[in-house]
């Protein structure tokens, strides 16, 4: 496996989900791009693990485990919020507001 | 020393035993009339005996050069200020003492009759044994700050009794009038302290009197400063001119409180300050001068008031404030010992007037009290006819009356005119003192003529009181009659104490008090009359004591007086003098008003509550609610923008730790 094309792909996939965070309004899709920028993470994690040891390896499954439990708490909140304001558009949950 | 004057202590520690008891007793027993009356009494007449018998060593054995001076403690050991509460003894303190604890003891047991009836009787007792206690370390201070201690005591126990009835806003209003301008009088007491500590390094009498002559020169700036601001004091303290216009209104007090505070002796303490400090005023003969020709000015000033007033205390008052004014003639020109002794002739005769006027008080409000009448029991057109009812009052009223109008045999007579007669000694020195001793005859003229003018419009005539209230006037109870035969005593023999030159016997208290005075002898010109010169000026001052009385005989016709309530209001000169030369309203004009202006408008509204509040305490609140509101507006609730700036922020960081 080559490092520069994997490093590559990840840079790409991480700049997408910036991309999606930044612009995109539903929060379902959101949480997508979280999960891509995670995912593109693990990939640079798992092509530098190559060369610099193991450790890599062992904390993407760190990575994975949470952002299992991410899911299962984000997605918990789009239903609350979804139950409370019939839809998922970020621009309307600004109850923080100051 | 004499072993009696080691115990003078006893003389100031007796009063301020009975202030203790009687002040508990106020608290825990405020209805033991008797007991009170037996402590507070009982004390005055125990220290005026202890007096007598510390006052009998000096006369055994005078001091001469140095004062018999009884250290109890070191009270303020700072550096190279050292003052010890200490007692000066010396002949001027002895007559001060006598004079303080022989009258105040008087006035307490008039005051056993007079108040009587007063539910906080416990409580005014307390204040006046208090200020008897403060009196005497005034009188008996051998430095200037205990005198200055006594010399605030008075002030507050003055304070204390003119607004007695405080639940009367006016009276209140009095006391704290009175407070006011004799703290200003105080802030030059302070001053002229400051000054002689710096100058002489020292502040204890001895010490001060003994260097001045070494250090200062005679005339120079330092000395007419320091006795200039003393007699700042004496202002306040004394009510001369400018600050006279408070002992007038201190009138509101209790009767006896006017006699013994408001006549005879804390109003004379800054003659005495004056007295004591003969050698630092005989080396500033400017500052002399001013004391003379202040003391001359308001002698006249106030006579004329009180040619106009109908309120009986308050022409006693004027004419107490003219004759402060006399005394400050005498101490200016140099003649302390002629001050004293119209000091001392003064607080018989004053004291004996203003309890007579107690008497007379006290009867009116005794009859308008019977009938629920609300009349002034003050007003001398209420009065009239009044030697039917009370002819003792009358009687012995007459004696201080011609006393103070200066009859010759009674004792204002001789101690007037030896002021009068000294002043025109120095004529020759300035044409200024013949100018001091044409007013102080005149305002003599004028003694002679309010003083008659208020006996004929009390006494004489038909009675004015009301049909109703005529039979419930009555004469005082003993207790109130006999101080009064005793002050008459006083007034009608106290002129042997001083008598002229020309008479044998002459002089007594001039040479008893010449070991104090001899430190200022040096600077002061021999004040010596021709004999002819001496009996002219005191068959002038009999003729001018006889046309005041006279005059007034002739020209008032008490007959024609109405009462108050019926009384026409007075216009032009009369009422320029009945409402006291508007001196009350131009101080209210040009010093109340600017000062509440400046409290109002621009302390209250300007100061505290647009800066204070305003600018540093809500100014504050503003500020913080202003950066809040900026830190407020990042918070957009937009989540895209929050990233955004997190994306901006982490790329940044990046850059910094990858470069």
């Amino acid at each position: 496996m080559l490092l520069g094309p994997s490093l590559t792909v990840s840079v790409i996939l991480f700049s997408l989900g910036v991309a999606g965070v930044l612009f995109r309004r539903n929060a379902i899709i959101i949480f997508m791009c979280i999960e891509l920028m995670l995912n593109a993470v693990n990939l640079s994690f798992i092509a530098l693990a190559q060369q610099l040891g193991r450790e890599g390896q062992v904390i993407v499954f760190f990575v994975m485990a949470v952002a299992a439990a991410e899911a299962a708490v984000g997605l918990a909140i789009m239903i609350g919020i979804y139950r409370h304001k019939s839809s998922l558009n970020v621009k309307e949950i600004n109850l923080l507001r100051g | 020393m004499p072993v009696s004057v080691g115990w003078v202590w006893l003389v100031v520690a007796l009063p301020f035993a009975g202030f203790v008891v009687n002040g508990a007793l106020s608290f825990l027993r405020p209805d033991a009339k008797r007991a009170v009356s037996t402590v507070g009494v009982g004390v005055l007449v125990l220290s005026f005996l202890a007096a007598v018998w510390v006052a009998s060593g000096v006369f055994a054995a005078p001091p001469h050069g140095h004062p018999y001076v009884v250290t109890l403690w070191s009270w303020m050991p700072v550096g190279a200020l050292q003052v010890d509460a200490a007692f000066q003894v010396d002949q001027l303190s002895t007559v001060m003492m006598l004079v303080v604890t022989g009258v105040s003891a008087l006035i307490h047991v008039f005051s056993v009759g007079y108040m009587r009836k007063d539910p906080s009787y416990a409580r005014y007792f307390a204040y006046l044994n208090l200020f008897v206690f403060f009196m005497l370390i005034l009188v008996l201070g051998a430095s200037y700050p205990v005198m200055f201690v006594g010399w605030e005591g008075v002030g507050l126990c003055s304070y204390l009794l003119i607004g007695f009835w405080y639940e009367n806003r006016a009276f209140a209003n009095a006391g704290k009038k009175a407070f006011i301008m004799n703290r200003i009088g105080d802030f030059g007491f302070l001053i002229a302290m400051f000054l002689i500590f710096q100058a002489t390094g020292s502040l204890v009498f001895t010490d001060v009197f003994e260097a001045a002559p070494q250090l200062f020169e005679v005339g120079g700036t330092t000395i007419t400063l320091i006795t200039l601001a003393l007699f700042l004091g004496c202002t306040g303290k004394s009510a001369q001119i400018p600050l006279f216009t408070w002992l007038p209104d201190a009138m509101a007090g209790p009767t006896p409180v006017s006699a013994l505070i408001h006549a005879a002796t804390m109003v004379t303490a800054g003659v005495y300050l004056v007295a004591r400090s003969n050698v630092l005023f005989a080396m500033a003969p400017v500052s002399s001068f001013v004391v003379a020709a202040v003391g001359a000015a308001t002698a006249l000033f106030a006579a004329t008031i009180a040619l106009k007033q109908w309120d009986i205390k308050k022409v006693l008052a004027y004419s107490t404030v003219s004759q402060l004014g006399y005394m400050f003639m005498g101490v200016g020109v140099g003649a302390y010992a002629a001050g004293i002794f119209h000091l001392t002739t003064h607080a018989f005769f004053k004291a004996l007037l203003f309890l007579g006027s107690g008497s007379v008080i006290h009867a009116l409000h005794h009859a308008y009290h019977a009938t629920h009448s609300h009349e002034d029991a003050q007003d001398m057109r209420n009065m009239g006819g009044l030697r039917r009812y009370m002819p003792w009052t009358a009687g012995l009223m007459w004696v201080a009356t011609l006393a103070i109008a200066g009859v010759p045999g009674f004792s204002g007579f001789f101690s007037k005119d030896e002021i009068l007669a000294m002043t025109f000694a120095r004529g020759h020195e300035a044409v200024g003192f013949y100018v001091l001793w044409g007013v102080g005859a005149i305002a003599a003229l004028l003694t002679a003529f309010y003083m008659t003018r208020m006996m004929l419009y009390t006494f004489h005539g038909p009675n004015r009181t009301g049909a109703d209230e005529e039979r419930h006037l009555h004469e005082a109870p003993w207790v109130m009659t006999g101080p009064l035969i005793v002050l008459a005593l006083g007034s009608a023999l106290g002129g042997l104490l001083n008598l002229p030159a020309v008479l044998p016997g002459a002089g007594w208290l001039h040479h008893f008090l010449e070991p104090v005075t001899e430190g200022s002898a040096a600077y002061l010109p021999e004040l010596h009359l021709e004999h002819g010169t001496e009996w002219t000026l005191l068959g002038l001052a009999t003729l001018i004591a006889a046309l005041g009385i006279l005059a007034a005989w002739q020209l008032l016709k008490p007959a024609r007086l109405l009462p108050a309530r019926e009384a026409p209001t007075e216009s032009g000169l009369q009422k320029v003098l009945l409402r006291k030369w508007y001196v009350d309203e131009v101080y209210d004009a040009i010093v109340v008003r600017p000062v509440m202006w400046l409290s109002d408008r621009a302390l209250w509204r300007g100061v505290d509550v647009g800066v204070i509040d305003g600018l540093i305490v809500n100014g504050s609140a503003t500020a913080a609610r202003a950066v809040g509101w900026i830190g407020s507006r990042l918070q957009s609730g937009r989540v895209g923008m929050y990233v955004f700036f997190f994306v901006l922020g982490s790329i940044l960081v990046l850059r910094a730790l990858l470069r």
